[in-house]
C-alpha cells in the first residue's frame, strides 16, 4: 500500500479538513430558524406514519447551536496552533517525539545529579549504600519483577535470584552484563538423538547427580551416554559451565523442575531461556547507564545478603 | 395480489433471539470479569481462557445481541411506517438464518483460537464473506422496502437505519481486506500504522454505526410511541442525523493518540471528536423533549423508564467520549479501566437498555397482546439494571484514574512508584464490584427471558396484523 509520500496528500487532507468544518459551519446556518416567541406553541408537521407518529417543527435549541459552533471554533483554533492540516507545523511546532525528548532531557538533567555518585563507585560499594538499594529496588520492580517476582526468587524457567546460585556467574561485572546485552540459554533436544530409553536413562543419571531417587541400573546406563551428548556444557561431572550458561546438575536448584519426567522432557524438548538485553529494554529513557548500574548493584546486593 | 398484512415472522425470530443472545453474551462478560480475580477459576482450559472469551464476548454482545436487535426493530418499523410488507421476503428470511450460522461459528472458532486478530472483526475469511452476504440481502430487503412505500416521506428511524447499514457494509469490506492463507487463516491487507488506522477507523465506526446510529433509530420509533408525543424538533432530527454520519467518520484516530499515528491525523482525530458533541447530544435532546409532557407517565411505566436512562447513558457517554479524545486526558485514561467504564456506559446504559425497552414494547405485538406478562417483572429489571450499570461504570471509573495515576506516579529519584504487581493489586475491590454490577444486570436479562417465555406462552403468534390502506403523508 501507498505511503502517501507526495506533496500532493497534505494539500489534500487541509483542504478537505477545512471544507469539513467550514461547511458544518454553513451548514448549521441555514438549518437555523427563528426561536419562537414567547407563549407561541410549536406546529405539527403535516405528516404522519404508522397512526400516530408525528413531528413538532421546534428551532434547533440555541444552547445546542452554541454548543456546536464553540466546538467548530476551538477546532479550527486548535488547527492553527497545533499540527493537523497536512504538513502544517502549527504556530506552536508542537510535536510528540519533541515533547517526549524534552520530557527526556528534562528528567536527565534533573536526575543527573543524584545518579552521578553511584556513577563513579564500583558496583559492590554501590550495593552497600542503602538509598542505592532502594532506588534499584523500585527499578526492579519497574523492568525485572514481571519475570523475577517482586521478591526476586524467581518462578518456573526464571532464575532465582537471591540464592547465590548463577548461570552466568554472580561476580558485579557479569551481572552487568547479564542484565545489560541479555541471555540466550539454549539446551539442545536431544530425543531424537537418544531416543525414549536413553532420555530416560540420561534422565536417571542426571538424578544421581543431585542424590535424588532414581534407579541405579538405568543411572548406570545413563552416565555413558550423559559423557557422549551432554558433558560438553554441562561438564563430565555435571558441575555445568558458567561461561555457557550450562546449569550446575549437582546442586539441588532446578529452573525447570527436578521430577524425572520434568527432566526428561528438558532433555527430549530441550530448553529456551532469554533474557531480554536492558540496554535496549530501556530505550531512550534517561539516564540510562546509572539505571543500568543501579540494577546491576540491587541484583548483585540480593545475594551478598545471604 | 398485494400482501394486506406485515411480516412479523422474522422480526419475532430476531426479537427472541435478541434476548437469547443478551444472555448468552452477557454471561460470558460475567465469567470475563470473574476471571479477572481469579484467573484459575476454569481450570486453565484454553478454549475457556480470557483470551478466547474476550472477543466471543464483544462479538456476541454487538453483533449477536445488538445486531439481532436491530435487525428485529429495522424490519418491524420498516414495513410499519412504509406502509408495505417487507420486499423480497425469502431473502429476509436468509438474513435471519445467514446471521444466525454467523454467530455460531463465531461462538464456535472464537473459543478454538481462530482469529484475525483484529479487534471487534475477529472472524477469519469465510465468516467475512458470510457477512457479507448477510448483509448485502439486508440491505436489498431494508432499501426494497423503502422503494416500494406507500408513505411519501421517509420516517426518521429509517434514515438511521439507512446510514448504517450503509456504513457498517463500507466498514466491513475496507477492514476486513486480507488475504487468506489457509481456511481458518488470513492476513490483514494493511501493514504496520496503516493498518492500525484502518482498524481503528472501523473499529470506532463500529461503535459510531453499529451502536449509536442504529440504535438512536430504534429510539425515534419507540420512545414517540411509547410516550404518546410527536419527536419534539423534525430540524433537529435533520441536522443531527447529518452532522453525526458525517463527523462520525473521522473520530478514529483518538484510539490512537500517542502511538506511531502522524501527529496531524491525531489532531484531526482529537477535533472532530470533539465537534462530535453536539450531534450526539442533538438525539439525546430530541429523545428527551419528546418525552416533556408525558413525564408524568414515567412514574408508572418501566418501558419508559429503561428508555429515559438509555438515553441518559447515550447523553453521557457521548459527552465522556470527546473529553477522553484530548490527548492531555487520553494520556492518563487510555490503556485503563477507564475505557472500559465509557465502552460499558455506552454499552449497558445506553445500547441494552434501549433494546430491552424497545424489546417490552415489541415483544407483546408480536403476539397478540396488550402487554408483557409481567409490568412488576420489568420494573425490576429495570431496577437491577440501573444498580447493576451504576456499579458497573462507578468501580471501573475510580479504577481506571487510580491506575492512570499509579502509572504515572514517580519518586523523588525518577523511578515509578507503583510496580505493575501492585496497581493490579489495588484494582481487585473494583473487579469485585464490577463483577457484582454486571452480575445484576446479568440477573435482570434472565427476568426477562422469564417473562417473554410467559409472554409467548399466553399469546398466540401474530402472522395477520394488517396494513392500513389509508394511506398519511
Amino acid at each position: 500500500m501507498s505511503d502517501f509520500t507526495h506533496g500532493f496528500w497534505p494539500l489534500y487532507i487541509s483542504v478537505l479538513t477545512l471544507v469539513s468544518i467550514i461547511g458544518t459551519w454553513v451548514f448549521l446556518k441555514s438549518q437555523t430558524t427563528r426561536k419562537l416567541a414567547p407563549g407561541e406553541k410549536p406546529e405539527l408537521i403535516e405528516h404522519t406514519w404508522d397512526g400516530d407518529l408525528q413531528d413538532l417543527n421546534n428551532p434547533l435549541p440555541r444552547w445546542w447551536l452554541g454548543l456546536f459552533y464553540g466546538t467548530l471554533v476551538f477546532a479550527l483554533a486548535y488547527l492553527v496552533l497545533w499540527p493537523g492540516l497536512g504538513n502544517y507545523a502549527g504556530v506552536l511546532k508542537w510535536t510528540q517525539i519533541g515533547e517526549y525528548e524534552a520530557e527526556v532531557q528534562a528528567a536527565e538533567a534533573q536526575f543527573q545529579p543524584l545518579y552521578a555518585g553511584f556513577m563513579k563507585q564500583d558496583i559492590a560499594t554501590v550495593a552497600a549504600d542503602p538509598n542505592a538499594r532502594a532506588i534499584g529496588k523500585n527499578l526492579f520492580l519497574t523492568y525485572c519483577s514481571q519475570c523475577h517476582g517482586s521478591d526476586a526468587a524467581g518462578s518456573r524457567g526464571f532464575p532465582n535470584l537471591t540464592d547465590g546460585d548463577w548461570l552466568y556467574g554472580g561476580d558485579p561485572d557479569t551481572i552487568k552484563a547479564t542484565l545489560t546485552d541479555g541471555r540466550a540459554g539454549v539446551m539442545p533436544a536431544l530425543g531424537e538423538a537418544l531416543g525414549a530409553q536413553g532420555t530416560k536413562e540420561v534422565a536417571n543419571y542426571v538424578l544421581s547427580l543431585s542424590g535424588r531417587k532414581h534407579d541405579t541400573a538405568l543411572a548406570a546406563t545413563g552416565k555413558t551416554k550423559f559423557a557422549e551428548n551432554c558433558a560438553a556444557c554441562h561438564m563430565p561431572d555435571g558441575t555445568g559451565m558458567q561461561a555457557m550458561g550450562a546449569p550446575n546438575l549437582t546442586d539441588k536448584v532446578w529452573l525447570y523442575g527436578g521430577s524425572e519426567a520434568t527432566i526428561i522432557e528438558s532433555i527430549a524438548k530441550g530448553r529456551n531461556g532469554v533474557m531480554p538485553a536492558m540496554a535496549q529494554t530501556l530505550g531512550t529513557t534517561s539516564n540510562k547507564d546509572a539505571k543500568l548500574h543501579l540494577l546491576a548493584a540491587y541484583v548483585y546486593g540480593l545475594s551478598q545478603k545471604q | 395480489m398485494e400482501a394486506t398484512t406485515y411480516n412479523y415472522k422474522v422480526v419475532r425470530q430476531f426479537a427472541i433471539m435478541t434476548v437469547v443472545w443478551g444472555i448468552v453474551g452477557m454471561l460470558v462478560g460475567v465469567i470475563l470479569a470473574a476471571q479477572l480475580i481469579w484467573p484459575d477459576m476454569l481450570f486453565g482450559i484454553e478454549w475457556l481462557s480470557y483470551g478466547r472469551l474476550r472477543p466471543l464476548h464483544t462479538n456476541a454482545v454487538i453483533f449477536a445481541f445488538g445486531g439481532s436487535a436491530m435487525f428485529a426493530v429495522s424490519y418491524y418499523i420498516v414495513q410499519r411506517t412504509c406502509q408495505v410488507r417487507l420486499w423480497a421476503e425469502k431473502l429476509a428470511a436468509f438474513t435471519f438464518w445467514g446471521w444466525t450460522a454467523v454467530i455460531v461459528l463465531a461462538a464456535v472458532t472464537l473459543p478454538l483460537g481462530y482469529t484475525s486478530s483484529k479487534e471487534y472483526a475477529e472472524l477469519e475469511w469465510p465468516i467475512d464473506i458470510l457477512i457479507t452476504v448477510v448483509w448485502v440481502s439486508y440491505a436489498l430487503v431494508f432499501f426494497g422496502t423503502i422503494v416500494k412505500r406507500k408513505t411519501k416521506h421517509i420516517y426518521v428511524s429509517n434514515w438511521f437505519f439507512g446510514a448504517y447499514i450503509l456504513v457498517i457494509a463500507i466498514l466491513h469490506l475496507v477492514n476486513s481486506a486480507e488475504l487468506p492463507v489457509t481456511m481458518t487463516k488470513s492476513y490483514s491487507a494493511y501493514a504496520g500504522v496503516q493498518d492500525a488506522m484502518v482498524q481503528w477507523w472501523y473499529g470506532h465506526n463500529a461503535v459510531g454505526f453499529f451502536l449509536t446510529t442504529a440504535f438512536l433509530g430504534m429510539m425515534y420509533y419507540f420512545i414517540p410511541k411509547q410516550a404518546g408525543r410527536p419527536i419534539y424538533s423534525y430540524r433537529l432530527s435533520v441536522v443531527h442525523f447529518w452532522s453525526l454520519n458525517f463527523i462520525y467518520m473521522w473520530a478514529g484516530p483518538h484510539h490512537l493518540q500517542y502511538t506511531a499515528l502522524p501527529d496531524w491525523a491525531q489532531s484531526l482525530g482529537m477535533v472532530f471528536s470533539l465537534m462530535l458533541l453536539a450531534p450526539s447530544w442533538g438525539g439525546m435532546m430530541n429523545g428527551i423533549m419528546t418525552l416533556s409532557g408525558a413525564w408524568h407517565k414515567l412514574r408508572t411505566d418501566p418501558i419508559l423508564k429503561f428508555m429515559v436512562t438509555a438515553l441518559s447513558f447515550y447523553g453521557m457517554s457521548t459527552f465522556e467520549g470527546p473529553m477522553m479524545s484530548i490527548k492531555t486526558v487520553n494520556a492518563l485514561s487510555h490503556y485503563t479501566e477507564w475505557n472500559i467504564a465509557h465502552v460499558h456506559s455506552g454499552a449497558l446504559g445506553w445500547v441494552a437498555m434501549i433494546t430491552i425497552g424497545s424489546m417490552y414494547y415489541l415483544i407483546p405485538r408480536l403476539f397478540g397482546r396488550e402487554s408483557m406478562y409481567s409490568t412488576k417483572l420489568i420494573e425490576w429489571h429495570f431496577w437491577l439494571s440501573t444498580i447493576g450499570v451504576v456499579m458497573y461504570i462507578a468501580s471501573m471509573w475510580i479504577a481506571g484514574v487510580a491506575q492512570g495515576l499509579m502509572w504515572r506516579a514517580a519518586n523523588a529519584d525518577g523511578t515509578l512508584t507503583y510496580s505493575f504487581a501492585q496497581v493490579l493489586n489495588t484494582m481487585y475491590p473494583f473487579y469485585g464490584i464490577r463483577l457484582l454490577g454486571g452480575t445484576l444486570f446479568f440477573g435482570g436479562m434472565l427476568m426477562m427471558a422469564w417473562n417473554v417465555w410467559q409472554t409467548t406462552r399466553q399469546g398466540r403468534v401474530v402472522n395477520d396484523a394488517p396494513i392500513p390502506q389509508a394511506v398519511h403523508a
